[in-house]
C-alpha cells in the first residue's frame, strides 16, 4: 500500500469515526431522555393540570400555550415573510434597497434569541403594555415574529428563486397579468419550499425559551385570549426543573417536545423532497 | 385588433408579400438596444396572414430578439430601448394606450426549451382560459380536449390528463406548450426554435403540427435549422448582425437569393 493511499485510509477512518461518534452522542441524548421521560407520558400527564407549581399533576396549560403562541405567530409572521419575499424576488431588481433588506434579513438571524427578548420585553411588555397586556400570548407572539421573520424571508425567497425564469415568461406570454402569475404559478410551485421555512421557524418558536421567559411571563393557568400570559412546553420544562426540581416531570415534558420536534422535521423534510421532485 | 380591422386599417398600405396580402405583422424600422448595445438596425419586416414565415441566420443574429419584440417580451428585460413601430392589425403595439396583456392573449408563444408548468396536464392547458375568467368546467373541458387536438396529443394523453404535465417526454411537453398557447386562441403564434431540444421524431411531429396550424394561425418561427425553414416556410427572412439581409419567398431565397451573404450561409459557408 503506497503511503498516499495509507494517508487517505486513515483520513477516512477518521472522519467516519467523528461522524459516527456525532451520531451516538445524539442517540445518547434522545435515549436518556427517552429513558427517563417516556413512562410519565400518559393521557393524563397530557391533558390534565399541573399541581403543586407544576412538580405534580399534568402539562395540558403548557400544550395550549404552545400551540396558541405558535399559531399567533405563524399567522402574523407568515403572511408579512412570504410577502416581503415575494416583493424581493418578483417585483424588485436587484438594487440598493434590496440588497440593505437582505442584509438585515440576514444580520436578524444570528442575534442570540435572549436580544431579541430583551427587547420584546421593553417595547411589547412594557411600553405597549396597554395593548398587548404584558406579559402576554401577544407580547411573545410578536418577539417570535421578529426572531423567525427572516428565516422565513430566506427560506420563501430561496423557493420562489428556484422556480426557473421560463415558468415566469410561460405565464406572461399567455396573456396573464404578473400578479396572476405569481399567484397562480409561482407561488403553487414554490409552496413546498415556502411551507419548508414556516415549519422550520415553528421548530423554533417550539424550541425557544430565552425570547419567551422575558414576554410570556409563565402563568400555569390555561390562556383564555391573547392578552393572558402562558408558558410554553420549553418554558414549562425549564421552570419546573429550576423551580421545583421535579425532574420527572422535566424528563416527560422533555420527551413529549422531541417528539413534537422529530414530527415537525420529517414533514419539513417531506416537503423539501417535494420541491426538489417537482422541479427534477 | 380583430381581422376586419386589420384589414380595413391595412388596405391603403402595399404588403411586401405575393400580390393581395394583407400582412397580418408589419414591423417599420425597428430599432433595439440592450443598454448601449443595438441588437436590431432598421427592422422592417412584413409577415401575411396565415402562413409560416421562417426567421433564419446564425446565432446571434437577432432573431429571438425580434421575435420577441412582437409580444412585447422585451418589456421584461430591464434596460431595453425600442425605436420603430411594429403594427398588428394597423395598431402599433408599443403604442402608450396598448394593454401589453390584451396584446399577448392575441400573440402566443413557444419557447425554445418546453417550459410546462409543474402541474397536471389538464391544468397546464386550462391555465390560460381560466386567468382569463374562464369558470365553467364542461367549457375548459372542451378548450382542453380541443386544444390537446389540435396539437396532435391528446391520442397521447387523453387517458392521464390529471397527471404531472412533468411526466412526459420532451416533444410531448413541447406540443402540450403548443396546445397551451393554442387554448387561449391566439390569432398569431410566435415560436423560438421550437424544436431545438427534440429529437429528430419529436421535430418531425412538430413541423407537420405548424403546417397544420397555419390555416388558422399566422405563425412566425425562429430557426437555426435551414432544412426546416425549406421545409415548413412560405416565406424567409434571413438576419445577419440585427439586420435583415433579405426577405422573401422561400423557394426564393433557398433557390435564387439576391444577396451573396444569404447565398453564402444557405450553402452552409457560415453560421
Ligand atoms: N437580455 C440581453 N441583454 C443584453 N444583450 C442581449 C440580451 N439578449 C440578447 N442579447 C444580445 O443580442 C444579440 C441578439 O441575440 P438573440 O436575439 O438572442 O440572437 P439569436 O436568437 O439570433 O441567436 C446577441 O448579441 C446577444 O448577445
Ligand atoms: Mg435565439
Amino acid at each position: 500500500m503506497s503511503k498516499v493511499n495509507r494517508n487517505q485510509n486513515i483520513a477516512f477512518a477518521f472522519f467516519s469515526a467523528l461522524g459516527i461518534l456525532t451520531v451516538c452522542i445524539l442517540l445518547l441524548i434522545i435515549a436518556y431522555i427517552f429513558v427517563q421521560g417516556i413512562t410519565k407520558i400518559s393521557f393524563d400527564f397530557l391533558f390534565s393540570n399541573p399541581r403543586k407549581m407544576g412538580a405534580e399533576g399534568g402539562i395540558f396549560p403548557a400544550i395550549v400555550g404552545t400551540i396558541y403562541l405558535v399559531l399567533t405567530t405563524m399567522i402574523i409572521a407568515a403572511p408579512i415573510g412570504v410577502g416581503a419575499a415575494i416583493y424581493l424576488n418578483e417585483y424588485t431588481s436587484r438594487g440598493r434597497i434590496t440588497d440593505m433588506i437582505r442584509f438585515a434579513t440576514e444580520a436578524l438571524a444570528g442575534i442570540p434569541s435572549i436580544v431579541f427578548g430583551l427587547f420584546g420585553f421593553a417595547f411589547f411588555v412594557i411600553l405597549l403594555k396597554p395593548i398587548t397586556g404584558g406579559w402576554s400570548i401577544l407580547s411573545a407572539s410578536l418577539t417570535g415574529v421578529t426572531m423567525v421573520l427572516p428565516t422565513i424571508v430566506r427560506t420563501a425567497e430561496e423557493a420562489l428563486k428556484a422556480v426557473p425564469d421560463s415558468l415566469r415568461e410561460g405565464s406572461l406570454a399567455l396573456g396573464t397579468t404578473k400578479w396572476q402569475t405569481i399567484k397562480g404559478l409561482i407561488l403553487p410551485a414554490a409552496m413546498p419550499g415556502i411551507i419548508t421555512g414556516i415549519i422550520l421557524s415553528i421548530g423554533r418558536v417550539i424550541g425557544e425559551t430565552a425570547a419567551f421567559l422575558l414576554t410570556l411571563g409563565g402563568s400555569l393557568l390555561i390562556p383564555q385570549s391573547l392578552f393572558d400570559g402562558s408558558r410554553t412546553l420549553s418554558l414549562h420544562l425549564y421552570m419546573v426543573a429550576m423551580e421545583t426540581g421535579a425532574m420527572d416531570v422535566a424528563f416527560g415534558t422533555a420527551s413529549v417536545l422531541i417528539i413534537l420536534i422529530l414530527l415537525i422535521n420529517f414533514a419539513a423534510s417531506w416537503f423539501f423532497r417535494r420541491l426538489i421532485k417537482r422541479f427534477s | 385588433m380583430t381581422v376586419i380591422e386589420l384589414q380595413r386599417a391595412s388596405k391603403s398600405e402595399q404588403g411586401q408579400g405575393g400580390a393581395g396580402d394583407v400582412p397580418q405583422i408589419r414591423s417599420k424600422n425597428l430599432n433595439l438596444f440592450y443598454g448601449d448595445f443595438q441588437a436590431l438596425h432598421d427592422i422592417s419586416l412584413d409577415v401575411p396572414k396565415n402562413q409560416v414565415t421562417a426567421l433564419i441566420g446564425p446565432s446571434g443574429c437577432g432573431k429571438s430578439t425580434f421575435l420577441r419584440t412582437l409580444n412585447r417580451m422585451n418589456d421584461l428585460i430591464s434596460g431595453v430601448s425600442i425605436t420603430g413601430e411594429v403594427l398588428i392589425g394597423g395598431q402599433n403595439i408599443y403604442d402608450k394606450t396598448v394593454d401589453v396583456v390584451e396584446l399577448r392573449k392575441k400573440i402566443g408563444m413557444v419557447f425554445q426549451k418546453p417550459n410546462p408548468f409543474p402541474m397536471s396536464i389538464y391544468d397546464n392547458i386550462a391555465y390560460g382560459p381560466r386567468a382569463h375568467g374562464l369558470k365553467k368546467k364542461s367549457r375548459i373541458m372542451e378548450i382542453v380536449e380541443r386544444s390537446l387536438r389540435q396539437a396532435a396529443l391528446w391520442d397521447e394523453v387523453k387517458d392521464r390528463l390529471h397527471s404531472s404535465a412533468m411526466g412526459l417526454s420532451g416533444g410531448q411537453q413541447q406540443r402540450l406548450c403548443i396546445a397551451r398557447v393554442l387554448a387561449v386562441e391566439p390569432e398569431i403564434v410566435l415560436m423560438d426554435e421550437p424544436t431545438s431540444a427534440l429529437d429528430p421524431l419529436a421535430t418531425l411531429k412538430v413541423e407537420e403540427l405548424v403546417t397544420e396550424l397555419k390555416k388558422m394561425y399566422t405563425i412566425v418561427i425562429v430557426t437555426h435549422n435551414m432544412q426546416q425553414a425549406a421545409r415548413i416556410s412560405d416565406r424567409t427572412a434571413f438576419f445577419l448582425n440585427g439586420k435583415i439581409v433579405e426577405a422573401d419567398e422561400t423557394a426564393k431565397i433557398f433557390t435564387n437569393p439576391k444577396h451573396k451573404q444569404t447565398n453564402d450561409y444557405i450553402s452552409g459557408r457560415f453560421g
